[in-house]
């Protein structure tokens, strides 16, 4: 059994880390808004979903106006990413002005469920035009840097098995730490993210400090949602096809990584869909081993759950989210 | 020529009337003081000016019109407002809380200046730069709330019970810096529960009561006055 295991960690590692790289992104995006609204933007799995249809979207056009073969993949790829964050961080941009900010001073709860309405318009509507123009709300395009790589790692001995991933796998993980760590100097250093800091703990005395809220607000939502909507580009790229229902557990999945992490907290919403991420494909590739046969791999997703339960019964603050002692 | 001035100001929360026509007016270069006991309407006054709370009636600073302006237009103006229990932002550091204060300031040349500046006033706060400023003490939180406004280059201070909750000797240095930065030429509207004291450093005082003012007078009458010395100074 232990053999197994072994045999099949080089592609868990490889799978998990691709898996939680994306779930990662993502739930940043959750954590964001959470962190300046208290509200959990249950629209965002679809604005990771629309990041991966406008990439596609942009692919197809390129492809039959024949430009993908006279650019570089790389120019072809930045520019696919670029569009997708635009479009998608300016609708994250109109979701909060139409749906969340008449809202803003109603109970909580208002806007939950102002935020489950947006997803299911976001699916429909993109399923809606996905089907007008195609005739399916399935889409697949061609997609870029998809050669086969070979980590050799049975060389290093033991049992260790292979891991297999396409040069896009790489690329996939590259940007998404690139788009986290990039984030975080921004949140960091900057006057904005500062400000975005700032609107979050206390947004009465932020408006004090002459910082207009509602565009520090509105600007959150333009980041997080460009940041889901760059995912949905590498996650298309990475499998293919798309479909406008990819969003949905996905995001609560990788809502799920940042209630892990301490929902409010960036850096453990990066942790947690790491972990989650690694998880899921552990179980995938092992739980039939473990339990000889008896629960296969698809009873995967049981286990972002359960670690969620876990941690809201046992740390419902989350692994990162410490609460500092306040003096009066 | 006055810098600051309420006309008739009416505020409202939800259905109760907090403030019923006040008038009120801060020239350049005074210290003004607020005074009356819990729930009189003192914050309340500083709230209308900032924008906070919806008022009818004028507000007008440096010959504009300033009422129900948005609360960041307000303070880029130049008005500073100190809120009551001095609101620092808990998980920024001091550096951070700052340099939120010079916000509408793009010169960073002028924003390390203006730093310097404060670090004269409370040199403490030089040695904690990258404390937390929901670490500090009450003290140090006033201090980083004082420093903090003074980071916009405000015309006016508004001070919010700057006292509150602080040890006789913190009280006495608050006061002296606030005495200080007025010698200097920064005009001053100081609400105080404290009355004593803020009608010492003051040079005109006004006496408000369930909303409504009923007293307005040089500080030092008011500090003579028995009406005063019954209510407040007991």
């Amino acid at each position: 059994m232990i053999s197994d295991l072994l045999h099949s960690l080089p592609q868990v590692l490889v799978d998990g880390l691709t898996l939680g790289a994306v779930y990662a992104v993502v739930a940043i995006g959750y954590t964001l808004v959470y962190g300046i609204l208290e509200l959990i933007n249950f629209a965002h799995g679809e604005i990771f979903m629309s990041g991966a249809f406008i990439g596609t979207a942009v692919m197809l056009m390129f492809e039959s106006a024949g430009w993908l073969g006279a650019m570089p993949g790389w120019l072809a790829y930045m520019l696919i990413m670029a569009a997708a964050m635009l479009v998608t961080g300016l609708m994250g941009v109109g979701i909060e002005r139409v749906a969340y900010r008449p809202l803003r001073s109603a109970p909580k709860l208002i806007s939950l469920i102002s935020a489950i309405g947006v997803s299911f318009f976001l699916q429909d509507l993109v399923r809606f035009i996905a089907e007008l123009s195609t005739g399916s709300y399935l889409i697949s395009s061609s997609t870029l840097y998809n050669d086969n790589l070979q980590l050799r790692v049975s060389k290093l001995g033991g049992s260790l098995g292979d891991a297999f991933l396409k040069t896009n796998t790489v690329i996939l993980i590259v940007v998404a730490v690139l788009l986290m760590v990039g984030l975080d100097l921004f949140v960091k250093r900057t006057k904005w993210g500062i400000a975005m800091r700032a609107v979050a703990q206390d947004r009465e005395t932020a408006a004090l400090m002459s910082i207009n809220v509602n565009k520090v607000i509105a600007l959150t939502f333009f980041i997080g949602s460009a940041l889901g909507g760059a995912t949905g580009v590498l996650f298309a790229q990475q499998y293919g096809t798309v479909d406008p229902f990819i969003g949905y557990v996905l995001g609560i999945k990788a809502f799920t990584a940042a209630v892990l992490g301490g929902i409010g907290s960036i850096r453990g919403a990066m942790f947690g869909g790491l972990f989650i991420g690694m998880v899921e494909m552990f179980a995938s590739a092992n739980l039939g081993v473990l339990t000889s046969g008896n629960f296969g791999g698809e009873y995967k997703d049981v286990f972002a759950f359960a670690i969620l339960i876990v941690v809201l019964i046992f740390k419902p603050e989350g692994l990162f989210g410490k609460a500092v002692k306040e003096k009066v | 020529m006055s810098l600051l001035e309420l006309k008739d100001v009416h505020a409202f929360y939800g259905g109760i009337e907090a403030l019923k026509g006040i008038s009120l007016t801060v020239n350049e270069g005074e210290i003004v003081t607020l005074i009356g006991s819990n729930g009189a309407g003192k914050s309340t006054t500083l709230k209308s000016i900032c924008g906070q709370v919806k008022v009818t009636g004028a507000i007008t600073f440096d010959g504009k019109n300033i009422t129900d302006q948005a609360v960041h237009q307000t303070a880029a103006a130049g008005i500073a407002h100190v809120p009551e229990g001095r609101r620092i932002f808990p998980r920024l550091t001091v550096k951070e809380n700052l340099e939120m204060g010079a916000f509408s300031v793009k010169d960073k040349d002028v924003v390390s200046q203006m730093m310097e500046r404060v670090f004269a006033y409370f040199p403490r706060l030089k040695e904690r730069l990258r404390q937390l400023g929901g670490t500090m003490s009450g003290g140090e939180q006033q201090m980083l709330a004082i420093g903090r406004s003074l980071m916009m280059q405000p015309r006016i201070l508004l001070l919010d019970e700057p006292s509150m909750g602080l040890a006789p000797i913190l009280v006495e240095q608050i006061f002296e810096i606030i005495r200080e930065l007025n010698r200097e030429g920064m005009t001053i509207l100081l609400v105080e529960q404290n009355a004593y004291q803020a009608l010492q450093i003051a040079s005109r005082g006004y006496v408000i009561q369930s909303g409504e003012m009923i007293m307005e007078d040089e500080a030092s009458v008011l500090l003579e006055s028995r009406k005063v010395k019954e209510a407040y100074l007991a």
